[in-house]
């Protein structure tokens, strides 16, 4: 017994050696990265997945890239795949601790640790992607990206041959039901016997889980497949069953050449740069933005050469709307799924309505 | 044609118990820096960050012992069976059944007195994850059903039991439909060291460690589990009632599991979540061998593994990716588990007539 004992003693020292013999290491070598700038700003940023999901999270590291090339003296500090929960919360404690003046967190679920640590540290701001609540230094931050979705559905519905289209979706969150119910009230703008049906991964970021569930949707008889997941499996999914798709984040045009039809995308970086100016300039205050596709944070990814221009022509009028904001995709009459009437003719739903959605709209196969 | 072939130790030299686990760790973290320097990076930099953010302030030592104290008690509880070898793979879902029954007494009694609503979780917890453990004891002393297999199986009947909770009827009504139950009221969070996240469960976790090792040593019951242990036929020769002790370590084990997952809502999440625990339950299995089933050893390799995970988090902050994390985390773990299997075993070479 005692031996054991000595024995994890020793390997602790060692442990401790090792590292101690790096500490001193450090100071001696001149291959030490180059020391900060006192001008710089550090910029901190939590990401749910990694960079290579070529999804949500790569749209917000373009963002970050696009914002280094404008603003010079920007230093990020990433930290990848943080999980939302007990981790999330020293994530952000330690990016506080390195200095950083204001903080990204890219996930819905990082609410309750972004909230904690703003608290903690009221010098550094927070901006909490999809977020709800904010705080004196804690801001939200959105993009209308229904608008782009209900120009994807338009696309979608012209091309289904059996009026059965199939959606992957994270969580039964508003984000993701609203994206639904555009998706498919711009699917039934062009087609009106058009049909969605919902299944839930209950992940955002599972590439083998996604593709499953793109596969399910397959086989239930679906023939275009559009999603709100981070990776671009569900793409693949229906390019190797050779059906159509509609990607997410980014044009997912490469990961599926024959099937992709669109892409509602992401455009942060201007967003990016004009928070991080407001930082220097001293000009940051709270608030809760949700951009639309006017102020371009939101945009469709180029239109498959496979749909027919007079769809095309017909996409970019109703975009054109959108950005002179002549109207805007909730605009009634909507049914919800139940068949109670959600909006009368003529009536816009307000941005708190969008924002707690709840409900499906007549047309979506599936429960929240 | 003469093979490579592993053979007991019969008896470990103090010499090699020495010099292996040096050797495993400088090995490690050299194959590390070599590996860190041909992708680019500052390997004393980035050493140094991984010492700095799981030991190098305060806060960093805080945090290590939040990450570790879920292993410390899983481990204490792991260690138990395994000393019957009894091979309860169970821990990860006894955690979950902990955390939901404990969950269920700080939803149900929320503004009670902590006095009252915190033991109340804490036999909640260890009751539920005794059930779970119970379940493949009672299968395994009646009817020698392999415990491995249905601990394992019983894993997912835990964690989607708690998905379909948070999913369905305990979701928070506030959380705009994401799968979370309500944040515990005050009453029903454990309370922690100053600012830090260092909670009630570290001293848990050291009551059980001393329980455990008294109990083991020191009693007549301690006495049966070793011997039984040891040998099963031998325990039953000498009048043991195999079956019954089988129940009780089963029972024992998976309700100190509920506890780590009680501790874990009641401490830090303060609610009942999905992906509650990253596998601790798993993880815990390699703190438990290496720390060779000595509690207060476990306690201690726990602390270690806590600080191998926070710290390679931390490296992230200089600049290294996530998978870059992970390989560097894998290598050191593969050469310390590597070592052991050198000190426990020989490698000899044999001539194939020898068969």
């Amino acid at each position: 017994m005692k031996l054991k004992k000595f024995t994890v003693l020793i390997l602790v020292a060692m442990l401790l050696s090792v590292f101690v013999i790096g500490c001193g290491n450090d100071a001696k070598t001149d291959s030490e990265p180059p020391a900060e700038q006192s001008e710089a700003i550090k910029v901190g940023w939590v990401y749910i997945g990694v960079p290579g999901d070529y999804g949500w999270t790569y749209a917000h590291d373009q963002g970050r890239a696009y914002l280094e090339d404008q603003i010079p003296g920007v230093e990020s500090i990433v930290l990848e795949n943080v999980p939302e929960g007990a981790d999330a919360e020293r994530s952000f404690e330690q990016l506080a601790q390195e200095g950083c003046s204001i903080i990204f967190g890219t996930s819905f679920g990082y609410g309750d640790a972004m909230l904690a640590v703003a608290e903690k540290y009221p010098d550094v701001k927070f901006m909490h992607a999809t977020g709800l609540q904010t705080a004196d230094n804690l801001s939200t931050y959105f993009g209308r990206i229904y608008q782009a979705r209900y120009l994807s559905g338009m696309v979608a519905g012209a091309m289904t041959e059996n009026n059965t289209m199939g959606y992957v979706a994270a969580f039964p969150i508003p984000e993701v039901i609203r994206g639904i119910n555009a998706f498919t009230l711009g699917a039934q703008s062009v087609n009106p016997d058009v049909t969605v049906k919902v299944v839930w991964t209950n992940t955002w970021f599972d590439p083998a889980k996604e593709k499953e569930a793109a596969k399910s949707l397959l086989e239930a008889g679906c023939d275009v497949i559009a999603q709100h997941q981070d990776t671009t499996e569900p793409q693949v999914a229906a390019e190797e069953a050779g059906k159509y798709c509609v990607g997410y984040n980014n044009d997912m045009h490469e990961f599926a050449p024959e099937g992709n039809l669109t892409s509602p995308i992401w455009n942060w970086g201007p967003y990016y740069v004009n928070t991080i100016q407001a930082v220097i300039d001293g000009t940051w205050a709270s608030e809760s933005y949700w951009g639309g596709i006017d102020e371009e944070i939101v945009d469709l990814a180029p239109i498959s050469d496979k749909v027919p221009a007079t769809v095309t022509e017909q996409v970019e009028a109703k975009k054109e709307a959108l950005k002179n904001k002549q109207w805007d995709v909730f605009t009634g009459p909507i049914m919800a799924q139940d068949g109670t009437e959600k909006a009368a003719e003529g009536q816009v739903l307000t941005d708190a309505e969008m924002l707690s959605m709840d409900w499906f709209v007549a047309g979506v196969e599936g429960s929240i | 044609m003469p093979k490579l072939k592993l053979i007991k130790r019969e008896n470990e030299s103090t010499m090699a118990r020495l010099v292996v686990p040096v050797l495993s760790i400088i090995m490690a973290f050299g194959c590390g820096w070599i590996f860190l320097a041909l992708s680019g990076y500052y390997p004393e930099v980035v050493f140094t960050k991984m010492f700095n953010g799981a030991l190098g302030s305060p806060y960093a030592i805080s945090e290590t012992i939040v990450k570790a104290v879920p292993l410390m008690i899983t481990g204490l509880a792991i260690s138990l069976a395994f000393k019957m070898k009894l091979w309860n793979i169970g821990a990860e879902g006894q955690i979950y059944m902990g955390a939901f029954a404990a969950s269920g007494i700080a939803l149900a009694l929320g503004n009670g007195s902590p006095y009252i609503l915190i033991p109340l979780m804490m036999i909640a917890g260890f009751a539920a994850g005794a059930l779970w453990g119970l379940i493949p004891g009672l299968l395994k002393a009646y009817w020698q059903v392999n415990e491995t297999i249905i601990t394992l199986m019983l894993n997912y009947i835990a964690i989607y039991w708690v998905d379909y909770l948070v999913f369905g009827p305990w979701k928070d009504p506030n959380s705009m439909g994401f799968p979370l139950t309500p944040i515990f009221s005050p009453a029903a969070q454990l309370p922690t060291w100053g600012d830090s996240r260092v909670h009630l469960g570290l001293v848990l976790a050291g009551i059980i460690a001393i329980s455990f090792y008294l109990i083991v040593q020191y009693t007549r019951w301690g006495y049966e589990v070793r011997v039984i242990g040891e040998s099963s036929q031998a325990a039953r020769y000498a009048g043991m009632n195999v079956a019954r002790n089988i129940m009780l370590v089963m029972l024992i084990s998976g309700g100190i599991a509920g506890i780590a997952g009680m501790v874990e809502v009641a401490g830090i999440t303060h609610r009942l979540q999905q992906g509650l625990s990253p596998g601790y339950g798993y993880t815990a299995i390699i703190v438990t061998w290496l720390a060779r089933l000595n509690p207060f050893v476990i306690i201690i390799v726990a602390f270690l593994f806590g600080a191998l995970l926070v710290g390679g988090f931390a490296v992230q902050i200089v600049g290294v990716s996530f998978s870059i994390t992970q390989i560097l985390q894998g290598t050191i773990l593969f050469f310390l588990l590597a070592g052991e299997i050198f000190l426990r075993y020989k490698l000899v070479l044999v001539r194939e007539e020898a068969d």
